[in-house]
């Protein structure tokens, strides 16, 4: 089977119903992508399935084959290299960040401007067990912000 | 590259149709075969081991039951793979269903609105299913195809028990039917929080000439409240209604809820049915 990551195609053997997650951490060692519940509540392992956020601990890989995939390491990686991850650290939004790369992939797909009620509700799947929800509502608020001023110059 | 199989599904067989023909030859085939569409219920039970079922049948190469269209005759058809975020999109569901958009809204996250979808809701069959009520207060009929044909189920015989529909083995659901509603609609849920839980009661209602009214998770199926609309309908006092919807629903305590708070919350829900449609 093949799978379309972050640009890069991936030739994986997996049983149709693996997990996507399972899939991405174990067998293409892209261990951004986190575990946390297992179950569709948490968003830790968020992922983007054609631009849209979905868990990944949900998705029969079968579903993924010849969509595209993006994870954390398809946003800006380990360097941090994407104004959200820019923002997440000067805003001081992760703790112990756990939940960062999914909240970083669903933050990925808030439109630029958008308001702290949007970001609330875009953000509404992702748990923070050190409950900063605060600082990642900022962290995302300004970043957006910034690309909304980007783009109307 | 190393091949892993967990062990939870190492025996388990998925099936993947060409085309709903083929689909429908297969469930004739195989009585064990589970229809599997968005995955957001299904595997919860597959990791955790809680499902019996070994082989299942994909339903997402089937594009035709993507889609939301609306007949000349008004009927809103809403194809069973349409996800809660399709609902929330749609110009068609804004305007003839607006109390799904309302459910659609408060279901999950947005990962799960992104692959839940309304013909899993209704398979699935919990009495906590968020647009169960909406297909109830709205009169739908549900399309169950079958290799044999077509039936058209009335979504008010449809819920048979806990989880127990009126699907036989060898069918699919493959559209909901909604027709056209004059009046009022009103949806609310009550949970935990305003995204990401479950239901504690849920609820819609249409207010028109004729009066419907439906709960979510106050019995094993959700339901319609026919001793409330009729007290309703008369123009009892509130407190007739309510004395007739606590005689109708069979609330529970379980872990998210008790029946007395439940009992309750549904009486408060039917009130402000009431006076927000007005």
């Amino acid at each position: 089977m093949k799978l379309r990551i972050n640009g890069t195609t991936f030739r994986v053997e997996a049983h149709p119903l693996e997990r996507l997650l399972d899939v991405l951490r174990i067998q293409c060692k892209l261990t951004g992508t986190k575990e946390g519940c297992g179950e569709g509540e948490c968003g830790a392992c968020t992922v983007l399935l054609d631009g849209e956020p979905v868990n990944a601990c949900l998705v029969p890989v079968a579903h993924a084959e010849g969509r595209s995939i993006t994870t954390i390491e398809g946003l800006g990686g380990t360097e941090g290299s994407h104004p959200l991850q820019r923002s997440f650290v000067e805003q001081g939004a992760a703790q112990c960040g756990f939940c960062t790369p999914g909240m970083l992939i669903s933050a990925s797909v808030i439109p630029a401007g958008a308001r702290r009620e949007e970001i609330r509700c875009a953000l509404a799947g992702n748990l923070c067990r050190c409950t900063g929800y605060s600082a990642v509502y900022r962290a995302v608020e300004l970043a957006r912000a910034k690309r909304a001023r980007r783009r109307a110059r | 590259m190393t091949t892993w199989t967990s062990p939870a599904i190492s025996s388990m067989r998925l099936e993947r149709p060409r085309s709903l023909a083929h689909a429908l030859d297969l469930l004739e085939a195989d009585r064990g075969l589970t229809p599997m569409a968005g995955c957001t219920d299904l595997y919860v039970g597959i990791h955790f081991g809680s499902l019996k079922q070994r082989r299942f049948l994909d339903l997402q190469p089937l594009a035709s039951l993507r889609k939301i269209q609306k007949r000349p005759d008004g009927t809103l058809v809403l194809g069973a793979l349409v996800t809660y975020s399709q609902c929330l999109d749609s110009p068609l569901v804004a305007r003839a269903l607006p109390m799904l958009a309302s459910a659609a809204k408060e279901i999950g996250g947005v990962q799960i609105r992104n692959r839940g979808t309304l013909g899993g809701n209704l398979g699935n069959a919990s009495p906590a299913g968020d647009t169960l009520p909406v297909f109830l207060a709205a009169d739908a009929t549900v399309v169950l195809a079958s290799a044999r044909g077509v039936r058209r189920v009335p979504i008010s015989q449809f819920f048979l028990g806990y989880r127990k529909t009126a699907r036989r083995h060898n069918e699919l659901i493959t559209e909901i039917e909604v027709p056209p509603i004059a009046g009022k609609q009103w949806f609310r849920k009550v949970g935990t929080r305003a995204a990401n839980a479950i239901s504690k009661v849920v609820a819609a209602g249409v207010r028109g000439e004729g009066i419907t009214f439906a709960l979510g998770a106050v019995a094993p199926v959700a339901m319609r409240a026919y001793a409330a609309e009729c007290a309703l309908g008369s123009a009892l006092p509130l407190s007739e209604a309510h004395r007739a919807l606590r005689s109708e629903i069979t609330p529970i305590d379980d872990l998210r809820s008790t029946a007395a708070y439940r009992a309750r919350t549904a009486c408060a829900l039917l009130t402000q049915f009431w006076s927000e449609t007005r």
